[in-house]
């Protein structure tokens, strides 16, 4: 990052603290509810987000993750439904994720599919399957995760809530999206992975597999997705209901361009979108326009727009160099 | 030291349709250089890629430090000691030079690499072998002579004592080709045995030990830098005798009929890569641009034929303004262009050859006739165009992708040619093509020149434009540094300004 760039961070940052500080101080409660919904966006776009980079640091473009979201929703909700445990859902969550992302890897690498076609089978086939097996009459019978205080951090006005009073995926996501950044920038296993996301011919004379490592990558990110799927079922909403993902897998994209397809600058980039759809909750909870709420709804995919065309402007955000292309050998 | 390196023994390769590799022996000991010496498609390439565990020959075997071999890829042949500088470079870009020499061999502490320890011994190695290169620049921002070094430091990390290098001059200017030939033989010292590929005769002479001559994949010659001559080994190569310099007369320099002021133009990624370039070139002369690769020719060429925006400055053909006009508006003043991908720009692969022969003109009378090609009228030029040019193809209604390199190039000249031009632009014509089509091209490129057209002729190959320029320009970083007379030039004078030093 150049110095002029990181200036200007640090300045966004600065006002932004101001700003919450000022709302707080005005109105308490809501802001404290607005930033907290925040949050809670945010997690679910950022384990999206990890799910695509690493996917496209590896060169595999991934449009699949609102499929995989939704997939893995379906499965966490009805196995804690049937066994009446979350843990055993978020399980079931994160290894249809798996599954989806091994999926993925199976038509994007192994069979040389064109990887956006292959990302739309999936968003396809889970809209499809979950709709037709979900069944109404079942509920989660269990109370959703519920929040955990960390102790006297919790306490911390304002932060201490928004941060510290959360849900077990939550916490899980933060501390993820730590190893997922040592992963990658510092481990083997990442510098291989960003190598043959930029250059798989230099990896593979170096005698790097280049499609085995691609195969595990995407395979583990669908990981990632699995867990926002449990996520979004047994912590954020409670039940499953049809295709609730709702545009969440490719918001999760946006974020990740957004943040560089690195952890740290995607979840900067998910809390932004999240306070956009925070924003919007409270503003059509409280109806404080008289505009109809579709149009409030909006909300934050037209930041999605702008942010994604504005950020081009910001200056250089280069794609990994083999992003979206098969290898072939020699 | 009658140890055996390396040794390939009556290896053959096969391709669908092609023998790459028909019972080649080759051998190397410690401290010797072999230059494999061929022509593009003599299969030096194969040959190479088979030692280096990329390709199984189909019979015949490996033999790597007396014992003989099974490589099951390029990684068994890394651990075994053989490493490669391929011609196009493998490395990843935006990663530290450190990063990509270890690359695949990272050092590790407590899980993670240790970019520390990795640092320190490639700051070792290149200041034991004279190979200074920053550690922590990124790959992408260096020149590419520092991106070889940090090739053959990829190689020296991995503890290799065999060093292939694929044509590892053609990107370098003549100095820095003189200091990679000193490097190299300074790690002969060191005992590592090296694999040379290249078709530049002067270089085989300079630095070789042995010689091996490959023609239609099969060795043809060996013999030792005492024993042999440039023509000698040109002969070899080529299996008939063949005329090493371009006969021709001392141009006739007429009015000017390209102009070129104060050119600007950017390159892919929007960085400024002519910049302010000055230059004309009149009817009857040929002007040659050299230069290493990269330095803003292709921008300067892209812009003088449409195919790419200029920022400022002028392009005046015949007194008529053309900047930023179309390709078509070019061509129609009369402009030739023999472009530098030719499979890019020079040629449609899956078009017929006789379709191709018309692609500059097939809109036009007598091609077309209010919309509707006429079949006959194309058929009939193309064959005009494959008998006069020795365009070698069973007829005229094949596939141009089924043409060898040589022969799409002459199909492309007999294209431009085959229309009195005014001003030829050729961008690098001889380019991985056979020595008898070279032959042929430089002579029609000639024959153009006498026959008054003004020619630009750009060229990465130093002797290409030594031996066909009236007047030498040299690029460097998108300034032009100067503008020669051919006949006081030389390899010298033009390779400084090639890297950038005046005076």
């Amino acid at each position: 990052m150049k110095p002029r760039q990181r200036q200007l961070l640090w300045i966004a940052a600065a006002v932004i603290v101001a700003l919450i500080w000022g709302f707080y101080s005005a109105d308490g409660p809501q802001t404290t509810a607005v930033l907290a919904g925040t949050v809670r966006a945010a997690t679910l776009l950022a384990l999206g987000a990890m799910c695509g980079m690493i996917g496209e640091r590896s060169g595999i473009v991934n449009i699949g993750i609102e499929g995989q979201f939704l997939m893995s929703a379906f499965f966490a909700f009805t196995v804690t439904s049937m066994t009446g445990s979350l843990f055993m859902g978020t399980i079931a969550g994160v290894a249809t994720g798996l599954t989806m992302g091994w999926l993925l890897a199976a038509m994007a690498v192994g069979l040389k599919v064109d990887q956006i076609i292959a990302g739309t089978v999936l968003n396809i086939a889970a809209l499809g399957l979950t709709s037709f097996f979900y069944d109404r009459s079942r509920s989660l019978g269990v109370t959703k995760y519920t929040n955990i205080d960390l102790g006297p951090l919790a306490d911390i006005p304002l932060v201490g809530t928004v941060f510290f009073s959360r849900p077990p995926i939550t916490y899980l996501t933060m501390a993820l999206l730590v190893v997922v950044h040592i992963a990658l920038f510092r481990s083997v296993w990442g510098m291989r992975t960003r190598a043959i996301g930029e250059h798989p011919g230099a990896a593979d004379t170096v005698g790097i597999d280049v499609l085995r490592l691609r195969y595990l990558n995407v395979t583990l990110a669908g990981g990632f997705a699995g867990l926002g799927g449990s996520y979004l079922a047994l912590e954020a909403v409670g039940t499953f209901s049809r295709a609730m993902s709702g545009g969440r897998g490719f918001l999760a994209l946006a974020v990740m361009i957004f943040g560089r397809r690195t952890p740290f600058g995607a979840y900067a980039a998910a809390l932004v979108f999240g306070f956009t759809t925070a924003l919007q909750n409270q503003f059509q909870l409280k109806n404080t326009f008289d505009i109809p709420p579709q149009f409030v709804g909006m909300l934050p995919f037209v930041v999605t727009i702008v942010v994604v065309a504005l950020s081009g402007l910001v200056g250089s955000m280069r794609d990994p160099a083999a992003l979206g292309q098969t290898y072939e050998k020699g | 030291m009658t140890e055996l390196l390396l040794a390939a023994r009556n290896v053959t390769k096969r391709f669908p349709g092609v023998l790459a590799n028909d019972d080649v022996s080759v051998e190397l000991r410690p401290g010797r250089i072999l230059a494999l010496l061929g022509e593009n498609g003599a299969g030096k390439s194969t040959l190479v890629n088979v030692l280096f565990g990329m390709y199984r020959p189909d019979g015949g075997e490996i033999v790597i430090k007396d014992e003989i071999v099974d490589l099951r890829g390029p990684d068994d042949a890394i651990s075994r000691g053989i490493g490669m500088v391929h011609q196009h470079f493998q490395l990843v870009p935006p990663m530290s030079v450190v990063e990509n020499i270890v690359l695949g061999a990272e050092p590790t502490k407590l899980g993670l690499v240790d970019l520390d320890e990795a640092r320190v011994r490639v700051v070792e190695l290149s200041e034991r072998y004279g190979l200074e290169v920053d550690p922590d620049a990124l790959v992408e921002d260096l020149p590419v002579g520092m991106q070889q070094r940090v090739e053959i430091l990829k190689a020296l990390y991995r503890n290799a004592d065999v060093l292939i290098l694929d044509e590892p001059t053609g990107v370098l200017t003549p100095q820095e080709a003189d200091h990679l030939l000193r490097v190299l033989r300074g790690l002969t010292e060191s005992g590592v045995g090296i694999v040379f590929i290249t078709h530049k005769l002067r270089e085989v002479l300079a630095i070789a030990d042995d010689i091996v001559v490959l023609r239609a994949g099969r060795v043809v010659g060996a013999t030792t830098p005492t024993q042999a001559t440039e023509t000698g080994l040109a002969e070899m190569m080529v299996g008939r005798s063949v005329a090493l310099r371009v006969e021709k007369t001392v141009a006739q320099p007429g009015d000017v009929v390209l102009q070129v002021k104060d050119l600007k133009v950017d390159d892919d990624r929007g960085q400024l890569a002519v910049d302010g370039v000055n230059l004309q070139v009149r009817s009857g002369e040929i002007l040659g641009v050299a230069g290493v690769e990269g330095n803003g020719q292709r921008e300067l060429v892209e812009a003088i034929t449409g195919l790419r925006h200029t920022s400022a400055g002028e392009i005046t053909i015949n007194g008529e303004s053309l900047a930023n006009s179309s390709t078509r508006q070019v061509a129609q003043t009369g402009v030739g262009h023999i472009p530098e991908d030719r499979e890019k720009h020079g040629i449609v692969a899956v078009y017929s050859l006789a379709e191709n022969s018309v692609l500059n003109r097939y809109y036009r009378q007598p091609f077309s006739n209010r919309g509707i090609m006429r079949r006959e009228v194309i058929h009939e030029h193309a064959e005009a165009v494959v008998d006069e040019f020795d365009v070698r193809t069973p007829n005229v209604t094949v596939s141009v992708s089924s043409l060898s390199g040589g022969n799409k190039q002459k199909l492309i000249v007999g294209r431009e040619f085959s229309e009195d031009i005014e001003l030829l632009v050729a961008a690098q014509p001889t380019r991985g093509i056979d020595i008898g089509a070279i032959e042929f091209i430089h002579r029609r490129i000639v024959e153009q020149r006498d026959r008054g057209a003004a020619v630009l002729l750009v060229s990465a190959e130093l002797d290409e434009i030594l031996s066909l320029a009236d007047r030498i320009a040299v690029l460097y970083d998108g300034k032009l540094m100067g503008v020669l007379k051919a006949s006081l030039a030389n390899r010298e004078s033009v390779g400084l300004l090639m890297a950038g030093i005046t005076g």
